[in-house]
């Protein structure tokens, strides 16, 4: 694939986001209008570039394609070498598809420095392609570590009350993680005799305290991202205090890029360590799908209430990739780009009550099905997708993660199966106090329904959603060839 | 008499003799012109400056040429170096101008003591012998000393001025005795000379380590490791702000060539004995650097215990270069290199962190306290921009330059073993990154206090902007850089 002339792919991906949201930022404020069709503009040549990423792709092919290779730092060997697989390809066209929603949520919404908000998330959606496509080590690092910044501006800058402390907590928490990664790396590079090749490590034999310790490392720069139990205390607040935007990429994009990890990282490059730490990683999963979907039972406020409810479902997603079978992965998978539909409408969804009413807690709403009918069916089609209603998107990757359960162990099975009712449960709880019975007070009684853009942006994904949930064919088909050669290798002993 | 003078050869040392020329020529002009054209003497130095840089292009060979009966060095690494530091002083003076002119402090002594301060380090960086880089040294210190004090009126700037010429002193005096004893066991002055004893084991070795803790000690003084750092915030906090660029900047590449020269050219052979003692250093000066720039308010202040810091980490590089004796050249290269290269990128982001705080200062404000930088976003964005970047380099972020010195660093570093030191290191950066975020916070997140608009001088502004984004770019694209440090150590070693 590296000489046909799609190779350059992957790098407009990644940089036409960036340069595009340079000149946005030239544009400036001042010429709002410009600046915002720019944007978009931007954003939607940014997802436009990634389809032929899977009209193209091969689903049998088990290298990597698209593959770029070119040298970058010669004094350390590294490479700019950028590839996708079945398991990171889907993750950039739903990285780019969600980055032309943001700019979209954004439109008029985002007051004060316009020009800085859609630069930040065009920045951000270029960094994150890089961090999917990126098969060196050094590579993925630097774009990890890179699309921090941009985040932590989005939640400091136009993030709620409390958004100075959400922005440095978010920032610390996964800096902490990312260190010791870079050491793990570093590591690596030695032991490989001087290569930073994500493909060569995957080969590289490695005895087991080694392996035990590299895991370690990465567990921890993964686990705060993913966010796992009980490092996931960030989440909450960075999600309530960045706005809506910045907790539709959080949600959809950027709690993935921990998940990844494991799949590209730990998995591969230490199998011994990651079978032996599998019962740990299993539990640590399970406490995050019961006990925080308890604690989301428990939320007055809408945004910490879907924030949990994600890191229960991420936990799905760890769960399944632990138990080293095809239904578990492939279902975590989908249960990832599920996730990224279903948690983004979520926030969307709050978004466009909080921008009428300006407020998040359940308690100041009641009976919005009154007054914004179309948004009410709307936001139930997406509470029956995060509570997993089959037919839509989050049946599909719970369903085969739990089926991957039961064959791994049937309490396992059994203990997982308990989110279909805890997601129920607080989902349409919420719902119900949010949208039916009387209307609650004169704020809801105002509210508008929703107008065009708001329409088109949640009518897309409720398209999403639910073709995803119908016919999930066409996801599974094109990870298949990648899930299963990740498992024959992870199988194979290093030792 | 005469009969047995030889000349010696002149021309290894032409952009010595030329800038001295032109510090003498200054002299009379500074005299002739005016208090009104002040500037033709700023522009005199700058110029003085280039000139020297241009001679050191043309007279670069790549080879080791000693002269003045081997006491002086022109090699390749003297050439970088001196590159380097004609670069810091000319930004020093352009960022300093406004400042500087504002305060009535541009006088002609300024300019003239810089000159000299740059003669001292470019005698510092080409020193073969113990002698000559003493002069140097002192020349450098004694200018800077001066320069500390030169708002005379200033209480706090007499103090810092008076502290540093204090300690400076004393480890003036700790360097000359550890000198004093490395020549009373080797039986001479001169670098090379001192290698050659230490390899082939002449000298008692209890007398030469005992001389090696005193040389370090006064190493680690001028660099500002920990336990010796308690000049820095002091003197960073108390001199004119053009002065702590300074003095942060250009002299940090002599005080690397003096811990090249006396360390790695002349003691390599008891490179086990200092590495473990740089170590110690470096990882105290890391934690106490890092976390006393928490507990600032001035930003002078926190940018001191950032250098701490910083110069901490910039010695773990090296710390690594000899596992075993006799030197593994490449192991050693690799490590020297990327303590070099740490110490350019350093050089870079504070000369800028500085140029900032110059920009934000006025007639009658200092722009030296962190609440000066709040809602920067608003009244400038771009330069808000700049500091962004400086600060997420500083803090080891990439994409930015800052990120690759500590990754050059740490690599070597894992390779001689040390791992556990290098997580240290890491998880003390993890607590620097949060004053560096506290920056960016208050320019980003919070509204401004004062809306004055910034320092207009159009070549500050376009140097500080080239500033900011070559700590962006030379991130990006990094290897250039470091495939020059690298050549330049490997001409040496090898």
């Amino acid at each position: 694939m590296s000489s046909s002339p799609t190779s350059q792919l992957l790098s407009l991906a990644i940089w036409l986001p960036i340069l595009g949201a340079v000149a946005v930022l030239w544009l400036g404020s001042q010429r709002r209008v410009v600046m915002r069709w720019a944007a978009l503009a931007v954003a939607i040549a940014g997802f436009v570039v990634t389809l032929p990423l899977f009209i193209g792709f091969d689903n049998h092919e088990v290298a990597m394609q698209f593959v770029e290779h070119a040298p970058w730092i010669s004094r350390f060997n590294i490479f700019y070498h950028l590839g996708v697989d079945g398991i990171s390809m889907p993750l950039i066209l739903l990285n780019s598809f969600i980055t032309v929603l943001v700019i979209l949520a954004g439109w008029d919404v985002i007051e004060q420095k316009q020009a800085q908000y859609m630069g930040a998330f065009l920045i951000m959606s270029g960094l994150m392609n890089g961090i999917f496509s990126a098969l060196d080590g050094v590579l993925f690092y630097v774009f990890f570590e890179a699309s921090l910044i941009p985040m932590y501006l989005i939640i400091g800058v136009w993030g709620g009350p409390n958004r100075v402390y959400a922005a440095l907590k978010f920032f610390l928490y996964t800096l902490l993680g990312s260190l010791l990664m870079l050491v793990a790396l570093i590591w690596l590079f030695l032991e490989s005799g001087g290569s930073f090749n994500i493909l060569d490590w995957h080969q590289l034999p490695l005895g087991m305290p080694a392996q035990g310790l590299i895991f370690i490392a990465f567990l921890l720069s993964f686990a705060v991202k993913v966010p796992m139990w009980p490092v996931h205390t960030w989440l909450p607040d960075a999600h309530v205090e960045a706005p809506t935007g910045g907790s539709v990429v959080l949600a959809a994009i950027a709690l993935k890029l921990g998940a990844y990890g494991f799949l590209r990282f730990s998995l591969p490059i230490v199998p011994d360590a990651s079978h032996a730490m599998a019962p740990f990683m299993i539990t640590l999963s399970l406490i995050a799908v019961i006990y925080i979907g308890f604690v989301a039972l428990a939320q007055s406020d809408m945004k910490k209430l879907v924030a949990y409810s994600s890191i229960s479902h991420m936990g799905f997603v760890t769960l399944g990739f632990f138990m080293f079978n095809t239904l578990g992965i492939e279902g975590a998978l989908m249960q990832m780009i599920s996730h990224g539909f279903v948690s983004g409408a979520m926030f969307l969804c709050i978004g466009v009550m909080y921008d009428r009413v300006h407020s998040r807690q359940i308690a100041d709403y009641g009976g919005v099905v009154n007054s914004m009918p179309k948004f009410a069916a709307f936001f139930l089609l997406f509470s029956m997708a995060n509570a997993g209603l089959p037919a839509t998107s989050g049946f599909v990757g719970e369903f085969m993660v739990i089926l991957g359960a039961v064959k791994f162990n049937f309490w396992v099975g059994f203990a997982a199966a308990t989110t279909l009712i805890m997601g129920a449960a607080y989902t349409l709880w919420m719902y119900k106090r949010v949208a039916f019975g009387e209307i609650g007070n004169h704020h809801v009684a105002e509210m508008q329904d929703l107008n065009s853009r708001e329409f088109l942006i949640l009518g897309i994904l409720a398209a999403a959603v639910l073709a995803m949930g119908i016919y999930p064919f066409p996801f599974t088909e094109v990870m298949h060839t990648s899930v299963e050669n990740l498992l024959n290798h992870v199988a194979q002993t290093k030792l | 008499m005469l009969n047995n003078f030889v000349m010696p050869d002149l021309y290894p040392a032409a952009p010595e003799l030329f800038l001295v020329t032109m510090a003498m020529v200054l002299i009379f002009v500074d005299l002739a012109v005016g208090e009104a054209r002040r500037w033709v003497v700023g522009a005199l130095t700058v110029a003085s400056l280039v000139g020297a840089a241009v001679i050191t292009v043309l007279t670069a060979d790549g080879q080791t040429t000693l002269t003045f009966s081997n006491l002086f060095a022109d090699d390749a690494l003297a050439d970088f170096l001196k590159l380097l530091t004609y670069l810091s002083v000319i930004m020093v003076i352009i960022y300093g101008r406004g400042y500087l002119a504002e305060r009535g402090l541009d006088k002609g002594e300024y300019y003239l003591l810089v000159l000299f301060a740059t003669l001292g380090m470019m005698v510092m960086i080409s020193a073969a012998s113990f002698v000559t880089l003493y002069l140097g040294l002192e020349l450098l210190s004694l200018s800077l000393y001066a320069l500390v004090a030169i708002d005379r009126d200033s209480v706090r700037a007499t103090e810092a001025a008076m502290k540093y010429f204090v300690l400076g002193s004393m480890a003036s005096g700790l360097l000359l005795y550890g000198m004093s004893m490395l020549y009373g066991a080797t039986g001479t002055l001169e670098i090379s000379g001192v290698a050659q004893a230490v390899n082939q084991m002449q000298a008692p070795k209890a007398i030469m380590v005992f001389g090696l803790v005193f040389t370090v000690a006064g190493i680690a003084f001028k660099l500002g490791l920990a336990p010796f750092h308690m000049w820095i915030p002091d003197v960073y906090h108390g001199a004119p702000t053009p002065i702590t660029l300074l003095i942060g900047s250009a002299p940090k590449f002599a005080a690397f060539a003096m811990t090249m020269r006396l360390l790695v050219y002349g003691l390599l052979g008891l490179a086990i004995e200092w590495q473990k003692m740089l170590l110690i250093m470096a990882i105290v000066s890391i934690g106490l650097g890092n976390l006393a720039a928490v507990a600032q308010t001035n930003i002078k202040r926190m940018l001191a215990y950032s250098a701490i810091s910083h110069m901490g980490f910039m010695v773990l590089g090296l710390t690594s270069g000899v596992l075993g004796l006799p030197a593994n050249p490449y192991v050693a290269v690799s490590a020297y290199s990327s303590a070099l290269y740490y110490m350019f990128a350093y050089v870079l982001m504070s000369m800028g962190a500085f140029g900032m705080i110059l920009l934000l200062s006025r007639k009658d404000h200092e722009a030296e306290n962190l609440d000066d930088f709040k809602g920067l976003n608003q009244r400038s964005p771009w330069f808000a921009a700049v500091m962004l970047i400086l600060m997420f380099s500083m803090a080891g972020i990439p994409f930015f330059i800052g990120f690759f010195a500590k990754f050059s660093v740490l690599l070597p570093l894992i390779f001689a073993g040390h791992t556990a030191i290098a997580v240290t290191a890491v998880m003390f950066s993890l607590v620097g990154a949060f004053y560096y975020l506290r920056v960016v916070k208050l320019m980003y997140f919070d509204a401004p206090d004062d809306n004055s608009p910034l320092r207009h001088n159009i070549d500050m502004r376009v140097l500080l902007s080239i500033n900011g984004v070559a700590v962006a770019l030379l991130g990006i694209f990094p290897d250039p850089v470091m495939l020059l440090c690298h050549d330049v150590m490997s001409s040496l070693i090898g």
